[in-house]
């Protein structure tokens, strides 16, 4: 578009500041943009330095428009369900995998210590509860983030040896990524729960519930999760508050595979009841499927885009295309929202887990308008809010997904590839939908709502990648 | 003591977000400790249940059922809360969302949203207009900067910036444009004509265009160029930028450049360019003298005379020797000076500019060459209301005239003034009704001896219509002329009796 050309063609105009100059122009029939414009950085001139430099970079634009397309080529497919340590490298004796970015047994708050305790219990590791903490607060247990193993978890998201674990495979890249299989409501171990009936559930699902769904699974040769993820947004789900539609369409799906692989009709039954009664069991699928998706974006030269967030109850951690591995670091947000009956803000755990790379791939509160009913968690809770939530999230990402779409926003896709400029330059934080856990251990879940990524984590990757530059 | 009460709803299903949201609400009615409301599988039941909130009545509901427990202080009151339950349940509150669409907050997520954007106009302050116009250069876009208060040396990066690309700059500091008919920012609705502008005045370029308009012609595009564009920092480069595309635009036919004097090199760099043109200019340096023009240039005193040589003159049947005469009879012997009171920068030099071929000396706080160092105790005196030090922290009068008024007000209660200039601005980003702020300004001056003499630039296309406007003041008895400049010279010819 030329000085020359631009006299020749009609104007269409982006109108930054007076809005006053907007509703003249449409008043005379003339297309235009209006930006709801502040001062970049909240006005901060340090950051508005770097985000001047990082903004005209012909080499960023190009990584980005790179990372945005291997968002969008990704084929995510549900394959198999396996033992933790048959495909997590190095997830051997006494190692437990957690949610969020690394963190030393001193820092981690309750649930995380509490699921730990359980975890070790489950695996033999102590005798019991109190062993188990002694074990753990004594340098007997390596930690690590799930991340580190090509891996995630919802809330505490504990993976040890022996969970049975998801196998999604990306197949536009051929990478893989793994999750937990989700537990159910009530008193879990993602939430902190540790007791009997906790760790009696997860045997079972290592015993019944993986085998069951690895043999079908294998009789189907596999479930692509697009299409599933495509027709759960049209029927409200946002695939992290809210997967009752696509674990309905999961238990459609499959019942008939399980019924060919588990010839015993009570075992079927249970497994059928336990999938089917628990409206989040697809989470966990989704997950699985989120990891796999960004994973190919990690490592993109000079990629300005988030391929992870996610947290462990007292950090969060975001790692961004162009660093790599890296995290950058923050304390972790309050979540906001409703709470269960007898519960209140003062039995909340600050946000955890790693389900944010649900919103790392333009679903969970970037998908707030295909999920009405999950807006009810923020403000005023209307529909039409849910629809300005997504609009927000639109102002922080590099473009949408055309497969994914919102029939609330006239079919347009979701807002994916959250560009870290944009979020420091709007001062928008990402929205993520979240489970609110008992601040102490073994409680479990008490409420749900929404949470804020901090700024900070995002204006240190601006810092990192200014350097680099 | 509280007391538990539950209640039963047999066959009853909602969402359970908005159950949490209606037991909040069931939670703030008056007497009420707790309440919930859950649908009855048995984990629900068994949340309840721990939560102390489950009774026997409870207890009996099934997987399809709804359970409202409260706990209240009295049984009236429990009670009191489940009938309230029920009526949130039968009419859930609407939902006071917020209306209308949503703006986007970055540059790129309008970009996206607009689809073919070409031009960005950018009106944030001046600190951060010269970062989101290189933003939008480096996207691809033209823009307009109205923002004033930006270095030069940034506007000459910005400047050579867009070189580059192609991209024209206007601005900063540009009120106005108005690009194949499209007024932007503050301009004037004017038919497409043959004639294109290039003008780093805004008020010159809406004098220009509409008496243009009114003359029976019209313009193919008027460029702003920003105040700054013909200083030597600067060095004309959106004025030569547009000069290129007017040349290129096969609408175009005749080109009107409207400037300050500008410095001697920079004047020698822009018509040079003219020169090359193949179309034929007229070029308005206001408050220049006279001084060699190329083949294809004519020079033009006035922004009246630019307009003129462009398009010929506007037929009125405005007789200013006869309302000269009427006040000559009537004026007071004292008063004897002119008295500008402008929201226009641009139509207060070219009042200068007349009232110095008068001969007659004045003072201006935006002056040309040859006005009054200092400010006379009585003599012609030119404000311009726009300048800075009306405007800090204040809107500019073209928006709301309120400062001027007072202006008006105060020329009428001089004794030793004869003549008001009053400038009434119409079109996009000016006021709703301008003439009537003059009207209601001399209605509440003490005295009504003076004559105030009006232009009105616009055209009768504008939303606020000039015909209506001009029936407005001269129905308050202010004498409209045809341009600032007939205005200005009838002023200093009563003045001067």
């Amino acid at each position: 578009m030329s000085g020359q050309s631009l006299l020749a063609t009609g104007l269409r105009i982006i109108n930054v500041g007076l809005d006053g100059f907007a509703r003249d122009l449409s008043r005379a029939g003339i297309p235009v943009s209006h930006v709801d414009w502040a001062p970049p950085a909240k006005g901060d001139a340090r950051l508005a330095g770097f985000l001047a430099k990082l903004d005209g970079d012909p080499a960023i634009d190009a990584a980005n428009k790179e990372a945005l397309a291997r968002f969008l080529k990704a084929e995510p497919v549900l394959i198999d369900v396996v033992r933790a340590d048959t495909v997590l490298q190095g997830l051997g004796d006494r190692t437990i995998l957690h949610a969020g970015p690394p963190i030393e047994w001193d820092r981690m708050c309750g649930p995380l210590r509490g699921a730990i305790q359980g975890a070790i219990v489950l695996e033999g590791w102590a005798p019991d509860l109190d062993a188990a903490e002694k074990l753990a607060a004594s340098g007997g247990i390596k930690f690590a983030p799930n991340h580190h193993y090509g891996a995630v978890g919802p809330m505490t998201g504990m993976i040890t040896r022996s969970m049975p674990v998801l196998v999604v495979e990306n197949r536009g890249f051929g990478n893989r990524a793994y999750c937990t299989l989700n537990e159910g409501l009530g008193k879990v171990m993602r939430f902190g729960g540790n007791d009997d009936s906790v760790l009696a559930r997860l045997r079972w699902l290592a015993s019944d519930l993986g085998p069951a769904l690895a043999a079908a699974l294998k009789l189907s040769g596999g479930l692509a999760l697009k299409p599933i993820i495509a027709r759960g947004l049209s029927m409200g789900d946002e695939m992290h508050q809210r997967n009752v539609a696509c674990t309905s369409l999961f238990v459609r799906t499959m019942a008939p595979w399980l019924a060919r692989a588990v010839p015993d009709s009570e075992k079927l039954a249970k497994i059928l009841e336990f999938c089917g009664g628990n409206d989040q069991f697809f989470l966990n699928v989704a997950m699985a499927m989120g990891k796999s998706i960004a994973d190919p974006v990690k490592g993109v030269a000079h990629s300005t885009l988030v391929t992870a967030m996610c947290r462990n109850g007292t950090d969060f951690g975001i790692r961004v295309a162009a660093t790599g591995d890296r995290w950058y670091v923050a304390p972790v947000e309050q979540p906001r929202g409703l709470y269960f009956p007898g519960y209140t803000e003062a039995d909340a755990n600050p946000d955890i887990g790693d389900s944010a790379i649900v919103e790392t791939i333009g679903l969970g509160g970037f998908a707030m308008a295909a999920s009405p009913a999950v807006a009810g968690f923020v403000g005023a809770g209307s529909a039409s809010e849910a629809l300005d939530i997504t609009r927000s999230m639109v102002d922080i990402s590099a473009g949408r997904n055309p497969d994914w779409t919102i029939p609330g926003l006239d079919f347009a896709g979701v807002p994916v590839g959250i560009d870290v400029r944009r979020v420091v330059e709007t001062g928008i934080a990402p929205l993520i939908n979240t489970g609110i856990a008992h601040r102490k251990p073994g409680i479990g879940q008490v409420g749900a709502g929404t949470v804020r990524a901090p700024l900070a984590c995002f204006v240190q990757a601006l810092e990192a990648l200014a350097e680099g530059k | 003591m509280s007391v538990l009460a539950n209640r039963v709803r047999k066959g009853f299903y909602l969402d359970s977000v908005a159950l949490m949201r209606l037991s909040q609400s069931v939670s703030s009615l008056p007497g009420v400790a707790s309440a919930a409301m859950m649908i009855g599988t048995p984990s629900n039941l068994r949340i309840l249940d721990e939560a102390g909130l489950l009774d026997a009545e409870g207890r009996k509901a099934g997987p399809n059922d709804l359970v409202v427990a409260v706990r209240g202080r009295s049984a009236d009151e429990a009670k009191a809360a489940l009938d309230g339950s029920d009526k949130l349940l039968s009419r859930p509150p609407e939902q006071a969302g917020p209306k209308g669409a949503r703006n986007p907050r970055s540059m790129d997520a309008a970009i996206a949203a607009l689809g073919g954007a070409n031009l960005a106009l950018i009106s944030v302050p001046g600190a951060f207009a010269g970062s989101e116009a290189r933003k939008a250069l480096s996207r691809g876009l033209n823009v307009m900067i109205f923002s004033d208060n930006m270095p030069a040396e940034e506007e000459r990066a910005l400047k050579l910036f867009a070189r580059d690309k192609g991209l024209l700059v206007m601005g900063p500091d540009c009120g106005t444009a108005m690009i194949a008919g499209v007024p932007l920012a503050f301009a004037n609705a004017v038919p497409q004509g043959e004639i294109g502008i290039v003008a780093a005045s805004g008020t010159g370029l809406q004098e220009v265009a509409t008496l243009i308009a009114r003359a029976g012609s019209g313009v193919s595009h008027g460029i702003g160029t920003g105040g700054r564009d013909l200083s030597e920092k600067v060095g004309a480069l959106t004025t030569l930028a547009a000069l290129d595309a007017l040349d290129a635009d096969p609408a175009t036919k005749r080109i009107v450049i409207i400037s300050k004097p500008p410095a001697a090199p920079v004047a020698k760099i822009v018509l040079e360019r003219v020169a090359k043109s193949p179309k034929p200019h007229v070029i308005c340096f206001l408050g220049a003298d006279a001084f060699d023009m190329p083949k294809n240039a004519r020079h033009a005193a006035t922004l009246e005379e630019a307009a003129a040589l462009a398009s010929g003159p506007v037929p009125d049947a405005f007789d200013a020797a006869k309302i000269a005469a009427e006040w000559t009879k009537r004026l007071p012997a004292s008063r004897r000076f002119v008295r500008g009171v402008y929201s226009g920068g641009t139509l207060c030099a070219e009042a200068q500019t007349i009232l110095r071929k008068a001969g007659a000396s004045f003072w201006s706080n935006a002056p040309i060459p040859g006005a009054m160092a200092t400010k006379p105790e009585s003599g012609h005196v030119l404000i311009d209301y726009g300048a800075d030090e009306y405007t800090l922290g204040r809107p500019h009068p073209m928006i709301d005239p309120t400062l001027r008024d007072a202006g008006i007000v105060a020329g009428l209660d001089d004794p030793n003034v004869a003549a008001i200039l009053v400038d009434i601005v119409i079109g996009t980003g000016a006021n709703d009704d301008p003439a009537e702020h003059a009207a209601n300004a001399v209605a509440a001056a003490k005295s009504r001896d003076a004559v105030v003499i009006a232009c009105v630039t616009g055209t009768d296309l504008d939303a606020q219509n000039r015909a209506a406007q001009v029936r407005t003041l001269e129905e308050a008895g202010i004498v409209v002329a045809p341009s600032n400049a007939a205005a200005s010279r009838l002023a200093i010819a009563i003045a001067q009796r």
